[in-house]
């Protein structure tokens, strides 16, 4: 089941641009590391050595494929469109967020390197990737806000247990955004045996690409799985997007299969017009952070502004330029769903499907709620599954004005 | 008729120093001198908009021979805590990119000599518009620009734009900075080389100096432009040592923290300027 990694991609170009997106805007001292980890990975995606151990850690280790499931009460309850669930929260850690570690861990030890850092948002990129820094023995940090800790301490721990060090953000607003600039920041300082695992599509050549390429085994499979099933393609694929890694990696795959429809669902947070969102593609305009020029939230002198989500994943103020490329190629719709809305999702499918999804992923499942409804039962949708929210359960019972116990 | 005679005068100068050459005159004029340049970075807007204009304005008499004025950016990817802080409070104070071009207009219309070099990310430029900006900061009088996040893959963007109005695009070679890789660093660079004297980010750890001279003596093998050394300069002994061998010195963080640590504007004028003088009096002798 596990293919290799799509090779047939144009894009980005040599310069890692994507149209005008992209591109790798760091300090000197970065670049040529930077040019490195470009060769080495050019040489990894055709090494078939490389290829086979990253088939068997997804295998054996993630425990790929991982299924396309026919959410039949959940097409019911919605009355259209059927529904198939790309269960990415039963890979190992519970997220979509190891299929890149894995691919990007194998590429330090490749490069022979002793030190592994990241920033994490929701905890779920931090604890994949200590994860994988525990199963190669390498030390690993990682980098993540004081507002995000607050929210995901169950996570905290949990990247404690593996071994990693978690240092806690206090600049800026304390989330993923400042996290980044700090592993940026450590990354320049300790340039010569760190390997920085960044957790989604965005940040410098060949950031993006790289791991785009790792999670497009979920649309690989989802290919595959849904011809076995049924003989065609899907008609339709919904994701949620904070940097866009889970819904790149469903739909880059069929991006060349006009006839089907993909779907990025952004955090709408309040609302797009309250502000107070982290919709980057549907409220930012294009600007350059964290080593690629894509939509950002800002104002109009170039200050970024702060992100605003239920789901700390998504709260991010840029998105993949991948994404923003897709977006001006009006290749891809992007909307928005909102607090209310992903949580009421949320709601829907623990009740309906016994599946507990991630604020993230309810994001995704709130579209669903909108636009299966309008649709023939022949209608085949998509919707990346992308993580489960035992994460998110303290932060759930706060807004459902439930109060739990710490310890739980 | 004396009035008329100094207009006179005022427009010669400013016609003989172009914006590109105030540069090139400064370090004409320090080698004649046989010392070193002291260069003085400060964020724009820091800690106010008045404080920081009567911090601009004193450095030349403090003993700044360039000036390094930072547009502050919400996420310095590549400073220290210091730098960022600073950054935030000129935020918080209100400063904007086009605030920052005023400073520097209003410094030109008393002072036409003294070198100044915008520093910072490409953002804040890219969201004013790189032709506006240029166009603004050329006729503002700045001379040079060093942001961070443009290496010359992306030329294209600003470096080569900022020729074309006369404006000079310093680069930054680092100790990661290889033979393989000097040469592209060194292709459309002007002004000056800033060598960054450690990997890390602004305001950490000094390296040592040995290793520092042998690394701007194989810089100075392949490029005949001014050698400026930064990053962990924080003393007048530091600054004397490195002055030896490097053409200018700069001093950022240093400067930053007496703001923050100050206890009114009047005091961060009054400390900033005198640590300037310190660092001004050992950087003109250390050659003797």
């Amino acid at each position: 089941m596990n293919k290799p990694m799509d090779l047939s991609s144009s894009l980005p170009d040599a310069n890692g641009l994507f149209g005008s997106f992209g591109g790798r805007f760091v300090a000197e001292t970065l670049m040529p590391l930077i040019l490195e980890l470009q060769d080495e990975y050019a040489t990894a995606k055709n090494d078939p050595e490389f290829q086979r151990q990253l088939a068997y850690f997804q295998g054996d280790y993630v425990g790929r494929p991982s299924p396309l499931y026919f959410a039949e009460r959940l097409t019911e309850h919605f009355g259209g469109a059927s529904i198939y669930l790309k269960r990415e929260e039963l890979n190992h850690t519970g997220a979509h967020k190891i299929n890149n570690c894995i691919g990007q861990v194998l590429l330090a030890k490749q490069m022979g390197k002793k030190r592994i850092i990241a920033e994490t948002g929701a905890g779920m990129h931090g604890v994949a990737t200590a994860t994988v820094a525990a199963r190669f023995g390498l030390p690993c940090v990682i980098y993540m806000g004081t507002t995000d800790i607050e929210r995901q301490q169950t996570n905290v721990f949990r990247m404690k247990l593996l071994g990693a060090e978690v240092i806690p953000v206090t600049s800026g607003t304390g989330t993923l955004k400042d996290a980044m600039n700090e592993a940026l920041r450590d990354w320049v300082t300790n340039v010569d045996d760190t390997f920085y695992i960044i957790g989604t599509v965005a940040g410098p050549h060949p950031y993006p690409a790289m791991v785009r390429d790792f999670q497009a085994v979920i649309g690989h499979e989802t290919r595959t799985q849904m011809l076995e099933k049924h003989g065609r393609l899907p008609d339709s694929l919904v994701a949620c997007i904070g940097g866009g890694s889970n819904a790149m990696g469903l739909f880059h795959p069929f991006l060349n299969d006009s006839a089907v429809q993909m779907i990025g669902v952004e955090a709408g947070g309040k609302g797009v017009k309250s502000g107070l969102h982290a919709a980057s593609l549907n409220g930012g305009t294009p600007g350059v952070l964290h080593g690629n020029r894509t939509y950002l939230l800002q104002n109009a002198d170039g200050q970024i502004s702060d992100a605003h989500s239920i789901s700390a994943g998504l709260d991010y103020p840029g998105i993949g330029p991948e994404h923003a490329w897709l977006h001006e190629q009006k290749r891809v719709e992007y909307v928005s769903a909102t607090d209310a809305e992903a949580l009421e999702a949320f709601q829907i499918c623990c009740r309906q499907e016994g599946i507990i999804p991630a604020l993230e992923t309810a994001h995704a499942l709130a579209e669903v709620a909108k636009r299966a409804p309008t649709l023939p039962r022949e209608h085949l949708m998509v919707v990346n599954l992308s993580g489960r929210g035992d994460k998110d359960m303290m932060s759930v019972a706060h807004h459902l004005g439930e109060q739990l116990d710490e310890a739980c | 008729m004396i009035a008329i005679q100094d207009n006179t005068m005022n427009d010669t100068v400013n016609q003989a120093v172009t914006h590109s050459s105030r540069l090139e005159q400064c370090f004409a004029t320090l080698k004649q001198q046989n010392r070193p340049a002291l260069v003085s970075y400060l964020t724009a807007g820091d800690p106010d908009a008045d404080a920081s204009r009567r911090l601009l304005h004193g450095l030349p008499e403090a003993g700044v021979d360039i000036i390094e004025l930072g547009m502050p950016f919400s996420d310095p990817m590549a400073d220290g805590p210091a730098i960022q802080k600073a950054a935030l409070r000129a935020l918080e104070s209100g400063q904007t990119q086009a605030k920052t071009l005023e400073m520097v207009r209003r410094f030109r219309e008393e002072n036409s000599s003294t070198p100044i070099v915008l520093m910072g990310y490409y953002n804040p430029i890219f969201c004013y518009g790189v032709e506006r900006f240029l166009t603004d900061a050329a006729n503002a009088g700045v001379d040079g620009l060093i942001v961070v996040d443009l290496p010359p893959e992306h030329d294209e963007e600003l470096c080569q734009p900022a020729a074309r109005h006369g404006i000079d695009f310093i680069r930054l070679a680092t100790p990661t900075t290889d033979a393989r890789r000097l040469p592209k660093v060194l292709a459309n660079a002007s002004g000056f080389i800033y060598y960054v004297s450690v990997a890390g980010v602004t305001g950490g750890s000094a390296p040592t100096p040995e290793r520092l001279e042998s690394s701007v003596a194989q810089l100075r093998e392949h490029t005949d432009l001014p050698i400026a050394v930064g990053f962990g300069i924080r003393t007048a002994e530091q600054a004397a040592t490195i002055g030896r061998f490097s053409d200018a010195v700069v001093v950022g963080s240093a400067l930053v923290d007496c703001i923050e640590h100050a206890a009114s504007a009047d005091d961060a004028v009054e400390q900033v300027h005198g640590l300037v003088s310190e660092l001004a009096e050992s950087v003109r002798a250390c050659r003797q």
